[in-house]
């Protein structure tokens, strides 16, 4: 692919004398969304830190052009948005601060005192997960759905042209899942390319434009949710069968039981 | 904006702090064998009154409150430094062990004969020593530090300290140098100097200035380490300015009052709510109010009958240990999940 947004190439990464990813080869253009799915311990989350440039890794990572390594930690924080497992607010600040946080790699490092375009920015993103009612309560005071909620506007706040989203739904009730997922979605139709982690294999298969199956810190399948979850994959990789369907138009992958 | 809505009242509250500070400075000026009202302090300050009123003011009581209140701030400042890196209500640097540590530094150079108590090795040692306990204490928690942690290795670098003090006044032939070391020990701002002032000052602004220029990483680390990387933050930069500065403003107070401890815990805590818990905007409010504290403390001492003069140092520690052990009780839950 020319052009290409986001270029990886013999990605390796070795955490205490272990190889956690082997050789893994990517290539995505902007305006996508990717659904990186595999069991536990597959690698995912790594594969996320190491595009993020938030663990040592070996191999060529190129975000538009730019070697990843020669971007000072600022210029690599405007150009990836990550969202980390967990939601960890470690005080219980405003939500509205927080969300601003996400404007920190643009220089906005006082929250009362925003540039115009960091409040625009701010914003939007509140506006796009709906929390802007929730703007002046304390993150503890929230439930779980709205405190994802909470840190998927902090991420989308930094309007970086890669989003990285690690297991955003993971904890969700069903309406929230979705919802995130289409929030997502509409994040990538708006020209980012969206990168999200995810165990749910039939949020993966409805939204994505391309799976990303991993196993054992390799890829091992890559395509469109027909072609990556395929039976084989189904079988070998998640030793499961799936159900398959079409409903309203959309494509339905469900795993259905272990083999 | 919704966000001002948090920034107004911390004016206020820094607006406020600065005159109780200036205040209780006047009361500090005022206070001791010979009273003076407020009016004769300021007319003395400026070169009014008798000369002996000048001389005690200017020359005895002056260096006294200036110390106080800088030795103040820089411990409610390092206290608020740590727990913002931390994203810990229980961090500070005396529960770390960094005065014991800087105090054991100070007490090495005294004790082999390589400084007087008005040099600038005295310091320097502390600094030293406080800086080696910070960073050994944070390598030992590890990343991802949980209260237990942070806590037990806090109290083994201390009794560490506290012994090796121990050791070297054991081992010292003179008894009236351990004496005078063991008074010194407890925390005091008596009898001290502008050449104290002088020894102290620079370490402990150095200190300041670079805890304070690290305030909005602090915010961005309530994420985490891991998001407020992702933010472009180098986070080893951050804890290695946060180490050093924490040493320097610890140790250049220690070198001139002792140890004065749960200063850096206590005021942190106090101001938390009132900035809404933003652990950046927490910083000068929490300096404010250790040089508040500290101030009053260094009153009360002279205020309080007794025979012999209590030692702000001891004072400090009795109200400090009780709040610590509030502190505890409130964080029972956190406690007893072990490494949260």
């Amino acid at each position: 692919m020319n052009g290409a947004l986001l270029r990886v190439e013999g990605l390796g990464v070795t955490l205490s004398g272990r190889a956690v990813l082997k050789d893994v080869s990517l290539s995505f253009s902007s305006r996508h969304l990717v659904a990186l799915v595999g069991p536990n311990g597959a690698g995912k989350t790594t594969l996320l830190r190491a595009l993020a440039g938030l663990v040592q890794s070996t191999g060529t990572v190129e975000v538009g052009g730019d070697p990843l390594s020669s971007l000072p930690l600022r210029e690599r924080a405007r150009r990836f948005g990550y969202l980390p497992q967990g939601h960890v607010v470690h005080w219980p600040l405003q939500v509205r601060d927080i969300v601003t946080l996400g404007r920190y790699p643009r220089g906005a490092t006082d929250p009362a005192r925003l540039s115009p375009e960091d409040e625009i920015a701010v914003t939007r993103a509140m506006q796009a997960t709906d929390i802007t009612t929730l703007a002046a309560r304390r993150v503890t005071e929230l439930s779980g759905g709205e405190r994802s909620r909470v840190a998927l506007a902090r991420v989308l706040a930094v309007e970086a042209p890669i989003l990285l989203a690690d297991e955003p739904t993971a904890s969700l009730d069903p309406r929230f899942q979705i919802d995130v997922m289409k929030n997502l979605r509409s994040t990538a139709d708006g020209g980012v390319l969206v990168i999200v982690v995810t165990h749910d294999l039939a949020l993966a298969a409805r939204f994505a434009d391309t799976i990303l199956v991993l196993s054992n810190g390799r890829l091992v399948a890559q395509g469109t949710p027909e072609q990556a979850l395929s039976e084989a994959v189904m079988a070998d990789v998640f030793k499961v069968t799936a159900y398959r369907a079409d409903y309203q138009r959309e494509r339905v992958i469900v795993p259905w039981t272990g083999v | 904006m919704v966000s001002q809505s948090a920034t107004k009242p911390s004016y206020t509250i820094t607006v406020g702090l600065v005159v109780l500070v200036v205040l209780l400075a006047l009361v500090s000026l005022g206070t001791g064998p010979v009273r003076l009202s407020p009016v004769t302090v300021i007319d003395a300050l400026f070169g009014g009154g008798t000369g002996a009123q000048q001389t005690i003011i200017r020359e005895i009581r002056l260096p006294r409150a200036i110390l106080a209140s800088a030795i103040g701030a820089v411990l409610g400042l390092s206290g608020a430094a740590l727990q913002g890196l931390l994203r810990n209500p229980l961090a500070s640097p005396s529960l770390f062990g960094a005065p014991q540590s800087a105090a054991f530094g100070a007490v090495l150079m005294i004790a082999l004969g390589w400084a007087d108590v008005r040099s600038y090795a005295l310091p320097v040692a502390g600094i030293a020593m406080a800086f080696v306990s910070v960073f050994v204490l944070l390598s030992i928690a590890g990343r991802n530090a949980g209260l237990l942690l942070l806590i037990l290795a806090g109290l083994a670098i201390s009794s560490l300290a506290g012994a090796a003090t121990s050791l070297v006044m054991n081992l010292s032939p003179n008894p009236f140098a351990n004496l005078e070391i063991a008074f010194w020990l407890l925390g005091s701002l008596e009898d001290r100097s502008f050449r104290h002032v002088m020894l102290a000052l620079p370490f402990i602004a150095a200190g300041a200035i670079l805890l304070w220029s690290q305030r909005s990483a602090f915010r961005a680390l309530s994420l985490g380490e891991e998001t407020a990387q992702s933010l472009g933050i180098d986070v080893t930069r951050v804890r290695l300015l946060v180490i050093t500065g924490v040493a320097l403003g610890v140790g250049g107070a220690v070198a001139v009052s002792g140890t004065i401890g749960f200063i850096g815990l206590v005021a942190p805590h106090l101001m938390r709510p009132v900035v809404g818990y933003d652990p950046a905007r927490l910083l000068l409010p929490s300096a404010l109010t250790g040089a508040a504290l500290l101030t009053a403390a260094d009153i009360a001492v002279r205020i309080i009958p007794s025979n012999t003069d209590i030692k702000v140092g001891v004072l400090t520690s009795i109200i400090g240990v009780p709040f610590f052990l509030y502190l505890i009780v409130r964080e029972r839950r956190a406690l007893a999940g072990g490494v949260a």
